[in-house]
């Protein structure tokens, strides 16, 4: 099955490209209208609208537990419209464009409206939810032991797996010997019946609950000192491994002056709305905020905060770089092997074009690692070929260059396929013609092959264009967007964009949602902006060669 | 170039001329081949002997094979969980592919064949979204699948569901214009005399467009398949246990911390990882030249 390429010398004008004709459809709605309803058609519709109820019910059961109603809403609704559609007989084009659209909107449009609205707010850590939350975990994080405060016996326990799962406290009373099991919720009392007591008050066994070894707990022990188990008086905290201590909150929130008092020094954090945190006198912040609304904040601060917006500028240009050189390169390089490749006095061509496609074929996940390892300096396989020391991650320059390299080995079969197939789809008649007329092959490369073959692979060009602005696998995979000057940790010399973000949104700094979301839309309107000019520009050109 | 001494001059020059022309017009394709070639295959080659190296670590790995033990293939059916990775890995690719070729592909035929309102915004929209990558959105997909984990644990965290759900989202985006432009290229008389005959929207659809459209199919069901064989950044959000790892997150883990010692593992995984791959490509083969540039026409 051969298929014309549909670019220049195709007379077709391809639909949709003029204006769109509105007013009537094309064909007659009656003849749809009239068309016998098969059996197999009506099976299969019964089928699938069955799946559609039992899908839904499914689902709804958990949201009717969980009490969430705005979610049940749009089960319902979502439903019913489902229903509706594939029982009518109108809107036939709906039918077609609703399942992928569901999709559509559910795992990416609302990710993205969702991450646009992040990016004005301070979501990240230290605000994280609301500011009674923060309130909480203020006063919580306060608790000291103060003389006279009860002691307990203390075994740790967890009901899930002993390395990973929620850790409960199990205490003993020292007077009532009553044990409770206690998290971050509260405390609850066990019945004595369930527990297994030392002398000494230490709980050995519990229904229920996993206790853990000596080795176990200590493995874990930075969970079990941030543990604050809320009580009546203050909080029970851990001191070591077996004993812990009721302690009072010695910072508590006062409503009067909407701020958060030290009871032992006295100073005050007054609750600043705009910044979604306490901030005292002197400007000393508390770690734990809230989230707010801070308008276009984190924009201006990735085009005016110096730490942001010096690199932000700097990746910008070498993302440019990147996305043009891997698909510039691996455009030339593959459509100069395709044009030498192309000659009807060539033999075996196709042994070389399954070899040269291997690339393609490998998973390219793997062999960008395999790469990585091959640029190793003490026993990467470059070194040890040419024998040179170079250490090629640690400089700038060519850290950049060996990721263009591995890019251009991974890309430049892709581009061969393609310009094989559109130099098939050129008529020989007119090179012939060129050269009739006395063009040089350089001549006639410029002034036919070229334009024709670049009409029809400027798509793809764009396509793969795009695709390469946000290649994260490119760059995490091999340089993990290194190396990275001493000053700024933040970002590195062959970071995209897009690695800086993810590292803005997890990085070590601190996780900064909202700035990491700013950084997308910025992304999002460059990407946008550069595939539209160039969709206008080939669409120009097309005019003018077709 | 062999000659001899009493052989006359001019026949010397004649043969001479012939090999040059021979070169000019031929030859040096072969040359520019047998370097493309080289080029290509030297990475693999290395992989191949790292993988049948006995000692199975990255410094004693040259580019020709040293030695041939499968060594490195027992040990990764033993020590990890690859198995499970790579059923893991194919059961998502496979459906993910073929789901999105088909959510795409009614979506491009009601573009390409009908007139409707919303149409061109809808088409716009589409190209917009797939500018947008998925992993800009990680944050917010995070808390979302949170959410969904604790009421559907069947479809969160730690399954292939969840991540085949997620990778769905994208389905419209990459495919439907390849698709479409391939749908315009198709006379619509074709369509138009079978709905003369009496064929509904839904046999037109099934019966005739899709069998002409195989070669576009055949693509972008490759490059979905390749898409999520190799897609490593948000499925390593999403997968932890071992278990219920993609080969892309699971031999990741392989060489992060132990990067010398697993490097024949890792190695051995990259040749097993490959084939179903290959072997995708080899079926597909035929379709694949002319299906690449064919729909890349724009709307």
């Amino acid at each position: 099955m051969s298929t014309s390429l549909s670019g220049p010398g195709s007379a077709t004008q391809t639909p949709g490209r003029g204006p769109v004709r509105s007013g009537l459809p094309r064909k007659s709605r009656t003849a749809r209208n009239h068309a016998p309803i098969t059996v197999t058609g009506l099976i299969v519709k019964v089928v699938l609208l069955g799946l559609v109820a039992g899908i839904a019910l499914w689902a709804a059961f958990p949201l009717i537990e969980a009490k969430m109603w705005t979610g049940l809403a749009i089960l319902v609704a979502t439903t019913a419209v489902l229903f509706y559609l594939y029982l009518t007989r109108r809107h036939i084009p709906a039918k077609y464009l609703v399942p992928g659209t569901l999709f559509l909107i559910a795992f990416q449009i609302f990710p993205v409206l969702y991450t646009a609205s992040t990016a004005f707010t301070n979501f990240g850590d230290g605000h994280r939810g609301t500011k009674d939350d923060a309130i909480v975990a203020i006063q919580s994080s306060s608790v000291k032991q103060v003389p006279g405060s009860a002691e307990y016996a203390l075994s740790i326990a967890t009901k899930g797996d002993p390395a990973t799962g929620p850790l409960v406290f199990l205490v003993t009373d020292p007077k009532t010997r009553e044990v409770s099991a206690g998290d971050a919720g509260g405390l609850r009392k066990l019945d004595p019946g369930q527990v297994t007591v030392t002398p000494t008050g230490k709980v050995t066994a519990a229904d229920g609950y996993t206790v853990l070894n000596f080795g176990q707990a200590s493995a874990r022990s930075k969970e079990i000192t941030d543990l604050v188990v809320p009580t009546a008086g203050g909080a029970l905290r851990s001191s070591g491994l077996s004993r812990a201590y009721e302690g009072k909150a010695i910072r508590a929130y006062d409503a009067g002056c909407d701020c958060i008092k030290d009871s032992e020094s006295g100073k005050t954090w007054t609750a600043d709305e705009g910044a979604g945190s306490f901030v005292a006198a002197d400007g000393e912040r508390l770690t734990q905020g809230w989230k707010v609304n801070v308008g276009l904040k984190n924009f201006s601060r990735v085009l005016t905060d110096p730490g942001i917006s010096g690199p932000f500028f700097g990746t910008l240009a070498w993302n440019f770089a990147f996305a043009l050189g891997s698909t510039g390169f691996t455009f030339l390089l593959g459509m100069a092997i395709a044009l030498a490749l192309h000659s009807p006095r060539m033999k075996g061509t196709n042994f070389y074009r399954v070899l040269l496609i291997l690339p393609y074929a490998m998973p390219s996940f793997a062999m960008l690692l395999v790469w990585r390892d091959m640029f190793n300096t003490d026993f990467g396989l470059i070194n040890n070929l040419f024998g040179v020391g170079v250490d090629w991650f640690g400089g700038s320059w060519s850290a950049r260059i060996a990721v263009l390299l591995v890019q251009l080995w991974l890309g430049y079969p892709y581009m061969f396929l393609v310009a094989t197939g559109a130099l098939q789809a050129i008529p020989r008649e007119l090179t012939e013609a060129t050269s009739v007329d006395g063009a040089t092959p350089w001549q006639s490369f410029r002034a036919v092959t070229l334009p024709l073959l670049l009409v029809a692979l400027s798509p793809l060009l764009i396509a793969s264009f795009a695709y390469n602005f946000n290649n994260v696998n490119a760059i995490l995979l091999t340089t993990e967007g290194g190396p990275f000057a001493p000053d700024n940790p933040a970002n590195g010399a062959t970071d995209l964009l897009i690695t800086y973000t993810y590292r803005l949104a997890f990085g070590a700094q601190g996780a900064e949602f909202g700035l990491a979301a700013a950084v997308s839309i910025f992304i999002f309107a460059i990407v946008a902006t550069v595939s539209a000019v160039s969709f206008a520009r080939t669409r120009k050109q097309e005019e003018v060669y077709s | 170039m062999t000659t001899y001494a009493d052989a006359p001059t001019a026949n010397r020059n004649a043969t001479g001329k012939s090999k040059n022309r021979w070169f000019a017009q031929v030859g040096w394709r072969h040359l520019v081949g047998i370097v493309a070639v080289a080029f290509s295959i030297f990475p693999i080659l290395f992989v191949i002997s790292a993988a049948l190296n006995p000692l199975g670590t990255l410094s004693s790995t040259e580019l020709l094979p040293t030695g041939a033990s499968v060594e490195n293939f027992t040990n990764l059916f033993h020590k990890t969980a690859f198995g499970h990775w790579f059923l893991n890995s194919l059961l998502l690719a496979g459906v993910a592919s073929f789901a999105s070729i088909f959510l795409s592909s009614l979506a491009a035929y009601a573009f390409s064949r009908m007139r409707f309102a919303g149409r061109r915004v809808g088409l716009l929209t589409l190209l917009l979204i797939q500018m947008f990558p998925q992993f800009l959105a990680i944050v917010a997909i995070f808390l979302i699948f949170t959410t969904i984990t604790d009421l559907y644990p069947a479809i969160g965290f730690n399954t292939p569901w969840g991540l085949f759900l997620l990778y769905m989202g994208g389905a419209l985006g990459a495919n439907t214009w390849l698709m479409k432009g391939f749908f315009d290229t198709l006379p619509k008389e074709l369509d138009e005399s079978a709905t003369m005959d009496g064929a509904s929207h839904v046999q037109v659809f099934f019966r005739i467009m899709l069998p002409l459209v195989a070669p576009i199919l055949a693509v972008t069901g490759l490059l979905a398949f390749i898409g999520s064989i190799n897609e490593f950044i948000i499925a390593n959000v999403f997968l932890t246990e071992p278990n219920s790892k993609t080969l892309a997150v699971g031999m990741f883990g392989l060489v992060a911390g132990e990067r010398n010692n697993n490097f024949g593992m890792f190695a051995a995984g990259t040749l097993l990882t490959a084939i179903p791959t290959v072997l995708v490509f080899q079926i597909l083969q035929r379709y694949i030249v002319s299906g690449l540039t064919a729909g890349a026409v724009k709307g």
